[in-house]
């Protein structure tokens, strides 16, 4: 069920600030997309506009084209409620819904759906949660509060969500960044299996793991601070990290950056 | 413990020293106290100004108490339970029962009516509707609150009272047979109307506080349930109203505090019972408050029994004003204790 997505001349703006400009891209389906870059690049906001989490800002809009299988988001029609929907979202900072106790928090996406079988929803959380790396820490205590877990474990509550709806695409927003190695290699196993299905976007700080996890990887890069951030260059991850065509992407990679 | 290695005798154990100044301990590494001044000053008047509100509280109620009691103990009647007051010549007798339950009534039925409409309307203004919208109706809402309530009372006699009439009299002739809603006076003074003055009046408040709390709500919570594909209202279901509850239950309470003790709307708009009428628990009946039967005998209060009794009155409604605070202040917290 996995979706390609083609990314066109997509200009991104906070009110008026232009914060990435320009990004033409194209994501295979069942393949991993790595975004790399220094920070403020527009890698969180280039992924937020493929599944259309960008708009809910004020003053923040998308030109250009973001075509899922052919199908234009932006296009006149598209219901925003229905890509998200499809394309799911983990974000940098764990973000568990406080009211709700672990299950529910990985039930709350099928029950959106309108799910209501209990015992579709329980195979669900399991399935959810042993993906996710989760299920052993947590199997005892379903009925309790999600934020009562530790950071890792709440990132870990997140992906379980995610990827409870077996959304068509997985956005990753730094995914790993609270977690500890032993968490991150988990998570990167999760993220080798799930690429079997799904189509995965992450944004990693951490050069490894974009050679780890994903088949391709694209590199941003901004001119100065206030500048839009551009795509300078995208291929496989082999190429990238080996035979880089731009000097600022071998600069980076090598941490030689700035 | 071996008895070949004596332990050195220790004869004493002096405090352990406070430096009165930072010192080095150790290699030139400052683990001395930190002064604490500030946090002394802030514990002493943070603690003092509790204990200063505790002892208020406690002295306004000793000192009801006390001009209470001495009427109390003269009545001839069951104080609670009774609905006659009679409090003129040496013969007491005087009950709250009647007081208790047009206060209680009221008050209820403006809460049935305000809360849903703030909360409504506290979503509408952040959820919904743009920002350069929801600004100036808030401050339309806010001004509403600043309305005197001799004007609400004013407006709830002569136009709301006359208006809501056909609305009373459909209900009363199609619900009738339930006590509660059974006609009988003239329902444009009666407890309904009184009670759709006290929501308008309560209205502000609740709505007011229920805006702040929902413009707060984190948004990498929001954020979180459109990421799952939630519509507007499922974000406000799985995101903003939990967050938002308890603030709103405190909001209702202190609009239900303000409604229980309402007093001048109150007065105007219900008329009395006539004395020794039967009781009825209708929204369509007249009666008095606490607060509307205090205040329309104020001027009478000549002898120091009469003045006990109506005392007496006023400290249900003190007591029933502070259950419910603190009934909301359990329901508040009961939600976030729990994670
Ligand atoms: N809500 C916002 N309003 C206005 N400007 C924003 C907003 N969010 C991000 N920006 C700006 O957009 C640019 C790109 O930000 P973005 O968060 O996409 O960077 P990033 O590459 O994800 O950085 P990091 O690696 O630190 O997460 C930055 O200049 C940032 O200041
Ligand atoms: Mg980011």
């Amino acid at each position: 069920m996995a979706k390609r997505i083609d990314v066109s001349n997509v200009d991104i703006y906070y009110g008026a600030f232009h914060a990435v400009q320009d990004v033409s891209m194209t994501v295979e389906p069942r393949t991993v997309t790595a975004f790399i870059g220094p920070s403020g690049c527009g890698k969180s906001t280039l992924l937020r506009t493929l599944n259309r989490m960008h708009e809910v800002i004020p003053g923040a809009h998308v030109k250009g084209r973001v075509q899922l299988d052919g199908t234009d988001l932006y296009g006149a029609g598209v219901d925003p409620v229905a890509v998200r929907r499809v394309v799911g979202m983990v974000f940098q900072r764990p973000n568990p819904f406080p009211s709700m106790s672990i299950y529910d928090n990985v039930a709350a996406g099928l029950r959106l759906n309108g799910v209501k079988n209990k015992g579709v929803l329980n195979e669900a959380v399991e399935r959810s949660l042993v993906a996710a790396n989760l299920w052993n820490e947590v199997k005892d205590r379903l009925g309790k509060a999600g934020i009562g877990l530790s950071g890792g474990q709440q990132q870990r509550l997140c992906i379980a969500r995610a990827i409870a709806v077996e959304p068509q695409v997985l956005l990753m927003d730094e995914p790993c960044s609270a977690l500890d190695p032993i968490s991150t290699l988990a998570i990167e196993d999760l993220i080798g299996e799930l690429k079997e299905q799904f189509t995965v976007v992450i944004v990693t700080h951490n050069m490894q793991q974009a050679a780890r996890v994903s088949d391709q990887t694209a590199f941003f890069n901004l001119a100065a601070q206030g500048k839009p951030g551009k795509l300078i260059e995208i291929g496989s991850t082999e190429t990238i990290f080996s035979n880089p065509t731009q000097k600022a992407t071998e600069d980076y990679i090598t941490g030689r950056f700035g | 413990m071996s008895t070949r290695s004596p332990v050195p005798q220790v004869t004493s154990h002096p405090a352990r020293p406070r430096p009165a100044a930072p010192q080095p301990t150790g290699h030139g590494v400052q683990l001395a106290e930190i002064s604490q001044a500030g946090d002394r000053t802030f514990r002493f008047l943070a603690g003092g100004s509790g204990v200063l509100i505790i002892a208020l509280v406690a002295f306004v109620g000793i000192f009801l108490l006390a001009l209470a009691l001495p009427s109390l103990l003269q009545d001839r009647d069951n104080f609670l339970f009774s609905r006659s007051w009679t409090v003129v010549g040496d013969e007491l007798r005087f009950g709250i029962a009647g007081l208790l339950w047009t206060t209680v009534l009221s008050s209820v039925v403006a809460m049935i009516i305000a809360v849903p409409v703030a909360i409504g309307v506290a979503l509408f203004l952040t959820q919904y509707l743009p920002r350069r919208f929801s600004g100036p109706l808030s401050f339309v809402i806010d001004l509403l609150a600043a309305v005197p309530s001799i004007i609400f009372g004013l407006w709830g006699l002569t136009v709301l009272g006359p208006f809501l009439r056909p609305v009373g009299l459909w209900v009363s002739g199609h619900l009738g047979f339930i006590p509660l809603f059974r006609a009988e006076i003239d329902p444009s003074s009666s407890v309904f109307v009184a009670s759709v003055v006290l929501a308008i009046m309560i209205l502000p408040i609740i709505t007011a506080i229920s805006r702040d709390v929902f413009t707060q709500t984190p948004r990498d919570q929001i954020e979180a349930a459109l990421a799952l594909g939630a519509t507007r209202w499922e974000v406000i279901r799985s995101a903003v109203l939990p967050y938002g509850r308890s603030g709103v239950v405190s909001a209702s309470m202190l609009g239900l505090g303000r409604a229980l003790g309402e007093t001048v709307a109150v007065l105007i708009i219900l008329s009395q019972a006539a004395p020794g009428s039967a009781f009825t628990p209708s929204i369509f009946a007249g009666g008095e408050t606490f607060a509307s039967k205090i205040a329309n005998n104020a001027s009478e209060f000549d002898t120091p029994s009469k003045t006990g009794a109506f005392i007496a009155a006023g400290l249900v409604l003190f007591v029933v004003t502070f259950v419910v605070n603190a009934l909301a202040r359990i329901v508040a917290t009961r939600g976030t204790a729990r994670s």
